[in-house]
């Protein structure tokens, strides 16, 4: 197709301006529903990681072999520790407990909290950002770090006076843990996890002392293989001598992941919202397409008619629905990304990967194409005698 | 006139098929149109008129016959050496106008150049020479909607013109026309036809325009009545 043609094509798309704004919609609600609910499917899914996104020095996690996700925590001996330590190829291993505690806030009442007990010598798996204090003043006694949303949230003082703000817990503030005293050194930032308990992070030791009593309190051993040693073949090592599961921080994610995509809900709705902004944005724009052409279907026979070939009408309509494509699914993924950068200190979850963008630029390509084959099969079809007919 | 024959229908016959149902719309027509001529068909509504210009355009097969335009017959053609064929040799005029609402006069009036192949630029300064020979200098920007319907009919003859075809194919160029709308158009056809050696055949109802034909040709039920020379022919 030349240039004077596309400028028609384009000039006859841009001219009917309500067709043309209501197969952007179209397409524009499609991409901006696929991305957007894609978009928060998978934030919600990369929560349920998050704590092993912070814990990112180890290699590898071992664990019970019946754990099926992280805070699916089958407590070990702590005998375990030292038979990692046994295998060749490990260079360190560090124990790591994790448990939900309750905490005794000054009101009288109680709040579950997840809590860390990280390794008391080399303080390995503790928060990725301290926002106030130091990760080494957990050495000092009774002392936690307390993540900042649970801080200002659900830890935080009761108002002094009724409807009056709360006050964040800080650095100095005392909790309740199971009874005992704990002494706030610090407040971080870590990744927001599905479950939405504040995060309270302490020494492995002084964890175990909080924790109800047990006869078994390791929930993970964080293990880095020697610098010779292949992961792979050290989680096989580790699983095979010891019985226990190992796996790497990728394969525990996806472990985690899939648990919750098995035993949820989640995908399944995340996937019918997607499904019906993929048809009823197909719907949308094929119908609104369709009825373009139909209007159009008399000029198309004319330009028939003065000599214009199948393939160059063919051209015309491709031309014509890939920029409709191109805006609408640049709008949706805009307002996708905006969203994005607007949810960034809110509790939405929201992650948006180029793969989404991907799929969903794949599916306002189906949606075009199916908008555009429908077209096609009427000019197709078209007889040039159309033209004479009053 | 020019030498030779534009247009040849020997033993025309075209029918539409409806699931069992066969209309005979076309039955052996005869007829030979002249290099040059302005020739009119005429005759009621359904006798074939549109049928029988449709056939000589190159938009509708017919059955069996034959129709040889500018030597060359339309059977042998394949559909797209057809669909080459209508953009070189034929222009078309139709009742309603059929121009592009959202494309300029010049717009529209350069489709068929751009068809062609040529160039937006070229084909649109092409275009205004054009629209001036049929009066409409100044008027190059404008949409159909903001233009009468006499001067839209002459956007429409201008696009038929602008690629200098053989033969001009009209329906009805006048009837959405008032009578002097309609003389200035037909004074437009005919001044194009005899000053450039073109044919033109016009389907056509309205007797105010006969007096523009060389030759009319009367149809009835799909067979060719009789053919009478026109006013214009001196008759």
């Amino acid at each position: 197709m030349n240039t004077g043609m596309l400028r028609i094509a384009l000039k006859m798309l841009f001219g009917n301006r309500g067709k043309y704004f209501g197969m952007i919609a179209g397409v524009f609600f499609a991409s901006l529903v696929m991305t957007q609910q894609l978009a928060i499917f998978t934030g919600l899914m990369s929560r349920t990681f998050g704590f092993m996104t912070d814990t990112g020095l180890p290699d590898i996690w071992v664990m019970d072999r019946n754990v099926q996700f992280i805070d699916d925590v089958k407590p070990l001996r702590d005998t375990t520790l030292y038979r990692v330590r046994g295998v060749e190829g490990v260079a360190w291993a560090v124990p790591l407990y994790k448990g939900m505690i309750k905490a005794r806030l000054s009101n009288g009442g109680f709040q579950s909290c997840n809590v860390i007990g990280l390794d008391d010598a080399t303080l390995v798996g503790g928060p990725p950002i301290m926002l106030e204090g130091k990760l080494a003043d957990l050495r000092r006694s009774d002392s936690v770090i307390v993540d900042d949303v649970g801080a200002a949230g659900k830890l935080a003082h009761p108002p002094e006076y009724p409807g009056g703000p709360r006050k964040p817990l800080q650095v100095g503030d005392t909790i309740e843990l199971n009874d005992k005293r704990a002494i706030v050194v610090g407040i971080a930032r870590v990744s927001r996890t599905f479950q939405s308990q504040p995060v309270i992070y302490t020494t492995y030791s002084r964890a175990t002392t909080f924790a109800p009593r047990e006869r078994k309190l390791l929930s993970f051993v964080l293990v880095k293989a020697a610098a010779d040693t292949p992961i792979p073949v050290l989680t096989e090592r580790i699983s095979k001598q010891l019985n226990l599961a190992a796996y790497t921080n990728d394969e525990f994610s996806w472990l985690t992941v899939k648990y919750f995509l098995k035993y949820t809900g989640i995908p399944i709705n995340f996937g019918i919202a997607v499904t019906l902004g993929f048809i009823v944005g197909t719907a949308i724009a094929g119908q609104t397409f369709y009825s373009f052409t139909i209007d159009n279907l008399r000029y198309l026979g004319t330009l028939k008619a003065m000599g214009a070939t199948n393939q160059l009408l063919l051209g015309m309509i491709l031309v014509q629905a890939s920029v409709v494509g191109l805006v609408g699914y640049g709008l949706g993924v805009g307002v996708a990304s905006l969203t994005q950068l607007l949810s960034t200190t809110s509790e939405l979850a929201f992650r948006f990967p180029w793969q989404i963008m991907a799929a969903s630029g794949t599916a306002v390509v189906v949606i075009c194409l199916v908008s555009a084959t429908i077209a096609l099969i009427k000019v197709m079809r078209l007889e040039p005698a159309i033209v004479f007919r009053g | 006139m020019g030498q030779g024959a534009a247009i040849i229908c020997r033993q025309l016959v075209k029918s539409y098929r409806n699931d069992n149902e066969v209309t005979p719309a076309l039955q052996g027509i005869n007829l030979e149109v002249q290099r040059g001529e302005l020739m009119m068909l005429v005759g009621p509504s359904g006798c074939g008129k549109t049928t029988l210009i449709s056939v000589i355009a190159g938009i509708l097969d017919h059955d069996s016959g034959d129709c040889i335009v500018l030597d060359q017959d339309l059977k042998s053609l394949s559909d797209r050496q057809r669909t080459n064929f209508r953009g070189i040799h034929l222009g078309f005029v139709f009742q309603s106008f059929n121009l592009i609402p959202t494309l300029t006069a010049r717009e529209n009036v350069a489709v068929p150049l751009m068809i062609q192949g040529m160039a937006f630029h070229e084909a649109v300064a092409r275009a205004d020479e054009v629209l001036a020979t049929v009066g409409l200098q100044g008027r190059e920007h404008s949409l159909p909607t903001h233009l009468s319907g006499g001067q839209q009919q002459r956007v429409a003859i201008a696009r038929a013109l602008v690629h200098k075809p053989s033969i001009i194919v009209c329906d009805e160029p006048t009837s959405a026309l008032d009578k002097a709308t309609g003389h200035q158009v037909m004074e437009l056809l005919r001044t194009a036809t005899h000053n450039s050696g073109r044919t033109l055949v016009i389907v056509t109802h309205d007797a105010r325009i006969f007096e523009f034909a060389d030759r009319i040709a009367t149809m009835n039920d799909g067979k060719l009545e009789g053919i009478e020379k026109g006013r214009a022919a001196g008759v």
